[in-house]
């Protein structure tokens, strides 16, 4: 079965969906029809952009391009992760923790499935690899952002405990280490409500496109299934990645608390 | 007499440089405005907040052991007591609880507290468990920020009595107070920090 191949037509008829949005808007002055207008246009125009992008690559065919795109899809979400925490540090670390663990996470589990389950000829074959990376890196920075304002926001609220516990001879490992489980937690916590909800409270985004594609619900569902694999995984990886790296640069040789490192 | 615990030239971006030697069983008293800087002191020594110059405790340099090896012999007591885990006694290894229940019912405090939740304990009350945790593995020196700040007097003069006795057993004892009748009370030395300098009244 051949997915069904919209026109522009189609896609006009939908968008008078954003016409009646605007027009509700102004009706119930509601004050949204330009940010709406705006919205809608931002989004047409990066799919579009992205869409071309993703052909030229694909067209290119060239390992080095698709690791370049990868790596900016990653800068990305590192920014991300780093302007997301209320709490920051005073250097760039925020933005090195988010790179380095975010990096870390999608390039481990994205080669983990296209070399064990997926494996398509050659395993770096940019029509699989760059959209797999785009789904890890979505869920990848989202556990790291929360794992990282978990920890940078209870550190300071926690600094008398910590200290006590270092004054007492306690290293400053065991010190922090309660800080450092909440804020892996907290970033685990939406993939696991995600699959708890899978298939029940939501058709997963990816297995409805499938479906859409024309592709046999079955054979989805066993895509997505391996895609929650996936994301479990990467979001573990980045929530502990980001808690230990974050953990690691409030301290020093001599196991201080350096909350100085904090704005 | 060897010094318990020698200061030399210990400074950092705030206060200092500070002088300092103890000998052991004594006590050095330090008043002072609030922020002059005597808390600073007390954590630097500790190595709580960076800083720089050497410290010795009974001719060991602190350069020469970990971090936490060295807070275990100098141990600060803050002004402001922390806790980690929700009930008091979980705050004591299991081994050491009966010893920490003597020691607390010797400062006034309830027997049944230790099993309290932390967050119902009064300021004093947290004040003076957070005393007896430090004391329990009875460290050669003990640096005390304000240990009787919030205390009644009552509460006061038992923590003095207990603080005298361990000095009589060789403790040193850097003490940080408002109260310049009890620094009188317990200091052999007296000191008057000023802008981050340590003076001699």
């Amino acid at each position: 079965m051949n997915p069904i191949l919209l026109t522009p037509l189609d896609i006009s008829v939908a968008a008078s969906l954003i016409i009646l949005d605007a027009l509700l808007s102004i009706w119930l002055r509601l004050r949204l029809h330009r940010q709406i207008a705006i919205a809608a246009a931002r989004m047409v125009l990066q799919l579009v952009a992205i869409g071309y992008v993703l052909r030229f690559i694909f067209s290119l065919n060239n390992p080095a391009a698709t690791l370049l795109l990868i790596l900016v899809m990653v800068l990305v979400a590192a920014r991300e992760v780093a302007a997301r925490p209320e709490r920051r540090f005073k250097d760039h670390s925020n933005f090195i923790i988010g790179f380095v663990s975010v990096g870390f996470a999608t390039f481990i589990t994205a080669v983990l499935a296209l070399t064990t389950a997926i494996r398509p000829q050659p395993w770096f074959d940019p029509h699989y690899a760059i959209p797999l990376a785009g789904i890890i890196l979505g869920s990848v920075l989202n556990s790291a952002s929360l794992s990282l304002d978990s920890f940078l926001g209870s550190v300071r609220r926690e600094r008398q405990a910590i200290e006590a516990r270092l004054s007492l001879g306690e290293s400053y490992r065991e010190s922090i280490a309660p800080l450092v489980r909440d804020a892996i937690r907290r970033g685990l916590l939406p993939i696991i409500n995600q699959m708890s909800a899978a298939g029940i409270v939501t058709l997963p985004g990816i297995m409805t496109g499938q479906i859409l594609a024309g592709l046999d619900p079955l054979e989805a569902v066993k895509y997505q299934i391996l895609l929650m694999f996936l994301l479990s995984g990467g979001s573990g990886l980045s929530a502990l990645a980001t808690s230990y790296l974050a953990a690691w640069r409030l301290t020093d040789e001599r196991q201080r608390l350096r909350l100085d490192r904090l704005q | 007499m060897e010094a318990a615990l020698l200061v030399e030239a210990l400074r950092s971006q705030f206060a200092g440089p500070f002088e300092l030697t103890l000998g052991a069983g004594t006590c050095a008293a330090i008043t002072g405005p609030s922020g002059s800087g005597k808390s600073l002191f007390l954590r630097m020594i500790a190595d709580l907040d960076p800083n720089e110059g050497r410290v010795w405790l009974k001719g060991t340099e602190r350069a020469s052991v970990s971090a936490p090896d060295w807070r275990k012999q100098a141990t600060y007591v803050s002004a402001e007591s922390g806790w980690w885990a929700d009930t008091v006694v979980d705050h004591f290894a299991a081994s050491k609880r009966s010893e920490a229940a003597a020691l607390a019912a010797r400062l006034g405090l309830r027997a049944d507290l230790l099993g309290a939740p932390v967050t119902q304990l009064s300021t004093g009350e947290k004040q003076r468990f957070s005393l007896v945790r430090a004391m329990l593995p009875d460290p050669p020196v003990l640096l005390l920020d304000e240990p009787t700040g919030p205390l009644d007097e009552e509460s006061v003069a038992r923590v003095e009595l207990l603080l005298r006795e361990r000095m009589t057993a060789g403790t040193s004892i850097l003490l940080v107070t408002h109260d310049p009748n009890q620094a009188q009370r317990l200091g052999g030395q007296h000191y008057r920090m000023v802008a981050g300098r340590l003076e001699m009244p």
